[in-house]
């Protein structure tokens, strides 16, 4: 489970590696568009952006639909949000860790003056 | 890598920073209220490494830790792992500089990890910065997780999630 989580992970960090990508993710926050709109609008050839929102795609990035004859995309928001639970998960490992860390760093602290204390006496 | 930087993953809530800086590497990072020789003291001195390193709301328990803190030394810490057994997490001190900078590796596998740890002191605060570092995206698939004891399942780390809110 956890493998494969990250697997997914790995996807959406390549996906969000390449600015065009980015772009249309932005984009595609905005509205739903097809992928000759896409294409238009970063100057680009059908294939071009057609291989951008496969790799989209495969990250669950983004979503895509054809009618007829004309495929449209937006959002898929729900791995990039799984990606940042991830991550907050090891935020708050680490932070109930420094919690403790914080006990002990305080009362090396009072050790220190103590010990400071007894040595000038 | 530093192409990815706009797409940077970070976590910041409370005072504990994590970002996932590329596809190999975990950081965290944290200020403590403490000189920074202090902060060291805790990160190598075993009988106190040992009073925070597994939170008691972890429900694991950490039976011992060895650490022979010199550059080559090497340390060892020994879990309670599920009801009969133990695991071991293990590896060598690579740099040893007192009292900003330690760096050791992780050996529980063939692709682990290299931590780099830097304590930068400050009008008497001291930011600590975690570096753990793969060796591949492959080996940050399969060791993130369990390079911090936790290897188990991300299930026992909700189990303590679930406990901290309930602290709050």
């Amino acid at each position: 489970m956890v493998q494969y989580q990250h697997a997914r992970f790995d996807a959406s960090f390549a996906a969000l590696a390449d600015a065009t990508r980015r772009g249309v993710l932005e984009q595609l926050g905005r509205a739903d568009a097809s992928i000759t709109e896409l294409a238009d609008k970063f100057h680009m050839t059908l294939t071009g952006m057609k291989k951008h929102v496969g790799v989209l795609e495969q990250a669950g990035l983004v979503v895509t639909r054809k009618v007829g004859r004309v495929r449209t995309c937006k959002l898929g928001l729900r791995r990039l949000e799984e990606e940042a639970a991830w991550i907050e998960k090891h935020r708050q490992l680490w932070d109930a860790r420094f919690d403790e860390l914080d006990k002990v760093v305080e009362e090396l602290k009072r050790k220190e003056k103590v010990d400071g204390r007894k040595k000038r006496k | 890598m530093g192409a990815r930087k706009e797409s940077d993953v970070t976590s910041s809530g409370g005072r504990t920073q994590v970002e996932r800086k590329s596809d190999c590497e975990l950081v965290i990072s944290r200020t403590f209220d403490a000189p920074a020789r202090i902060v060291f003291e805790a990160w190598t001195k075993p009988e106190l490494m040992k009073r925070w390193w597994v939170p008691k709301s972890l429900g694991m328990e950490l039976l011992s830790c060895e650490q022979d803190v010199r550059v080559g030394g090497t340390y060892r810490l020994v879990f309670q792992h599920g009801a009969s057994g133990t695991m071991a997490f293990h590896g060598k001190y690579l740099e040893v500089v007192p009292p900003s900078r330690l760096v050791w590796t992780n050996e529980e596998s063939a692709d682990s990890s290299i931590t780099t740890l830097t304590f930068e002191e400050k009008g008497g605060k001291t930011l600590l910065v975690m570096s753990e570092r793969y060796p591949s995206k492959e080996a940050f698939e399969a060791g993130a997780g369990a390079a911090d004891g936790l290897s188990e399942s991300f299930d026992q780390l909700d189990e303590l999630l679930v406990t901290l809110d309930q602290e709050r």
